[in-house]
């Protein structure tokens, strides 16, 4: 075994289909005892909704639960005692009409199907009181970027409560990937959030290779791994200059930019994209590093890791840094367990979640990446972090590409799917864990395909950082969590 | 101390923008392809088959820049090597018939001057940008544009806040049913003279969401694009390239 990334695959005969009761005490009891939620989704069968639940113990290992119920039936919300099942409760309710009991707001995620045309007509939560008043931003915001909507409850300059809507990115990615050849999926995968073609592809890739009995021999692993952190790189970068610029730290906002420019030329050069499209393909790798770019490559990565270097010494030591960032948007570790926040955000309020950590062999075993976190949960620990994991990975970069250069593209045979199989894949992406779950049915032909970018599971974690903020500190807040629309939107 | 980090910070950034955009070749893009005159195999149409946006049709073998994601996949299975994606970033048009390369043409492709809107915007154009389904890798190469390297404001080419204060309107996105009325609501916010750019794949064809379930393209039947900007996404100087011939700007 090479994978470097989370895989899990269950025959589904062999999986046994639980009462909705049943189901959902184990749910909840597992939940209780420590596991966690990666993932719980639906789809209609017949007349009923088939309900998987992934799992995940401490240990990192993955265990799936199934259940079947009528859709007007459905069962007991789990929200209440575990909101960060919130987001899965919501999607489920959207996507297959199953009745959630009790449910303390099953506002749509993305307003899919029938839903499409409420949009517009959508009642926001509303404060009432002489004081409060209202902010609505959106969907279209003042810069360069995708379309959400915010609502603002305020008491004077204070945020008393953020209601955020999305949806407007929703183009039907899950339906349109149940279209053609499962194998030929990948430039659609690497669209479902654009600034993380590279994981959304590779988790793809690993649950398809899974089905197909396809195993990657160690060095396109570590091919896969350095598009991957590449992609990191970048959009830590991105999100740095963006933030830089928020604060008005105008040195940051140019010379994070710019560094960004010379990492997604590197990805560019290895795999002629700047945003690392087609670098991972169903058995194999495109992101070749022949001999001839190695000098340039070595050389973009010790102009990144000097440069990053002195940016980062000036952006952390500026005292208006410090000042706007320090104590503003703060989640607590209680609260980021609680709502299941992933990834980065998660890890600046000190809860340890990583799935690059989770697997025991594959290229971060070759060369670990060292784990990053603080447990101070505001913006500025956010700011740190990534700061951290960008320093992280350009040296983990550097070890792996004088260890293991140059390396060709490959492509091996895929075989075909498995019949009656479900494979979840998991990828540590920039926002945190990317899982896909593929699901093949008695022909081998996918009947399922559950797409889930970690921003699901962040935005509500946006919503309570900026609660109790000064509403001129919503953008830092935003920024620091650099949540996609899309990726939530699908 | 903080002056001297600046300073540092000051040498270590150097010249960072490209003097001459119209020179500049991105190394290692995939850009413009080009089809060689190698006859095809008997009855071959691999490069069809593996096309993910059927983008590509034959006799003469001709690619359709207009729904390429320029995934490789064709120049990847084609026997005699026919197909093979250049650096060159000049890809854009102005109709939509002017998107196609064709066995055996050469040359970039080349937008046409639009005398009316060159006249009164060459000197200055503002732009806004609206994402309707973009997946964020557009508008991050939109927003390299204001970046120190590509520096577009050098040619009086600007992103504005508000729909209000724009010429241009520039959409990223295959154009999805929930944005609709903001689409809408933007355009009709803008003052004449107007137009509309389409950038991306996405938006020019509905690209890999051609048909998908939550798209409606409606806005772009009443309000046809003057500019289509290919790509998956664009490179900047693809747009850079784009913009400049479009306004007449050397």
């Amino acid at each position: 075994m090479n994978t470097s990334v989370v895989v899990h695959q269950v025959d589904v005969q062999a999986l046994p289909t639980l009462e909705i009761d049943a189901w959902r005490d184990d749910l909840s009891t597992a939940l209780d005892d420590g596991q966690r939620a990666v993932t719980l989704y639906g789809r209609p069968l017949d007349d009923r909704v088939l309900i998987t639940a992934v799992l995940q113990a401490p240990d990192g290992s993955l265990r799936v639960t199934r259940t079947q119920v009528a859709a007007q039936v459905g069962y007991h919300e789990l929200t209440s005692q575990h909101p960060a099942l919130h987001c899965f409760e919501r999607e489920l309710h959207e996507q297959t009409g199953l009745r959630v009991a009790a449910h303390p707001w099953l506002k749509p995620i993305r307003y899919q199907g029938q839903q499409q045309s409420a949009m517009n007509a959508y009642p926001f939560y509303r404060i009432e009181g002489k004081e409060v008043h209202e902010v609505a931003v959106g969907p279209i915001h003042a810069g360069v970027i995708e379309p959400g909507a915010f609502r603002f409850m305020c008491l004077g300059e204070q945020v008393h409560h953020l209601e955020i809507q999305l949806g407007y990115q929703h183009r039907g990615v899950e339906r349109q990937l149940l279209v053609g050849d499962p194998r030929r999926l990948a430039p659609l995968v690497e669209t479902i959030a654009g600034d993380s073609s590279v994981a959304h592809a590779w988790a793809y890739c690993a649950a398809l290779e899974r089905l197909a009995d396809c195993e990657l021999q160690l060095l396109p692993e570590v091919a896969r791994a350095v598009a991957l952190e590449l992609e990191r790189v970048a959009m830590h970068l991105a999100t740095l200059s963006g933030l830089a610029a928020d604060v008005a730290f105008l040195q940051g906002a140019t010379s994070y930019g710019r560094l960004r420019t010379t990492a997604i030329n590197t990805s560019m050069r290895l795999c002629g994209s700047r945003f690392g499209r087609s670098a991972v393909r169903p058995g194999g790798v495109g992101l070749a590093l022949s001999a001839a770019v190695l000098p340039e490559v070595k050389k973009n990565l010790a102009l990144l890791r000097d440069d990053v270097a002195i940016i980062n010494d000036a952006f952390t030591s500026a005292l208006t840094v410090r000042h706007r960032l320090r104590g503003v948007g703060v989640v607590s570790r209680a609260q980021a367990h609680e709502l299941g926040l992933v990834g980065l955000c998660a890890r600046a309020s000190g809860v340890a979640i990583d799935a690059r950590a989770q697997v025991p062999q594959g290229a971060w075993r070759l060369e670990p990446i060292a784990a990053q976190g603080s447990t101070e949960g505001d913006c500025w620990a956010r700011a740190v972090v990534r700061i951290d994991e960008l320093n992280a990975s350009l040296r983990w970069l550097a070890t792996m590409v004088d260890r293991h250069a140059p390396w060709e593209a490959t492509r091996g045979p895929l075989g075909a799917l498995k019949p009656g199989h479900l494979a979840v894949a998991m990828v540590e992406g920039v926002r945190g864990e990317v899982v896909h779950c593929l699901e093949t049915g008695a022909d081998g032909a996918l009947v399922h395909y559950k797409v889930q970018d970690p921003s699901l599971r962040n935005w509500l974690g946006l919503a309570i950082a900026v609660r109790h903020n000064e509403i001129s500190d919503f953008p830092i807040c935003n920024k620091s969590f650099d949540l996609s629309y899309c990726g939530n939107d699908l | 101390m903080s002056s001297f980090k600046s300073l540092k910070v000051r040498l270590s950034q150097g010249t960072q923008y490209i003097a001459d955009l119209r020179a500049a070749r991105p190394a290692g893009l995939r850009g413009l392809p080009v089809i060689g005159s190698a006859p095809c195999a008997e009855g071959c149409q691999a490069c069809v088959d593996v096309c993910p946006t059927h983008a590509i049709s034959l006799a003469p073998v001709s690619i359709d820049l207009g729904r390429c994601v320029f995934c490789n996949a064709c120049a990847e299975v084609c026997p005699p090597g026919k197909l093979e994606f250049t650096t060159d970033p000049r890809l854009a048009g102005s109709t939509r018939e002017s998107l196609f390369v064709t066995e055996g043409a050469t040359g970039a492709l080349q937008v046409r001057a639009s005398q009316a809107f060159a006249k009164i915007f060459h000197r200055s154009l503002k732009l806004r940008q609206v994402s309707a389904g973009g997946c964020n890798a557009c508008e991050l190469e939109l927003n390299a544009l204001a970046n120190v390297n590509f520096d577009l404001q050098r040619f009086g080419i600007e992103w504005v806040a508000s729909p209000r204060h724009a010429d241009a309107l520039v959409l990223t996105g295959p154009l999805t049913r929930n944005m609709q009325d903001a689409v809408r609501l933007a355009w009709e916010a803008m003052a004449d003279p107007r137009f509309v750019v389409g950038v991306g794949a996405c938006t020019i064809s509905g690209g890999l969401y051609d048909g998908a379930a939550g798209v409606d393209r409606g806005f772009l039947s009443t309000v046809g694009p003057s500019l289509l900007v290919p790509g998956c996404p664009p490179h900047p100087l693809t747009f850079v390239h784009a913009i400049l011939d479009f306004l007449g700007v050397a």
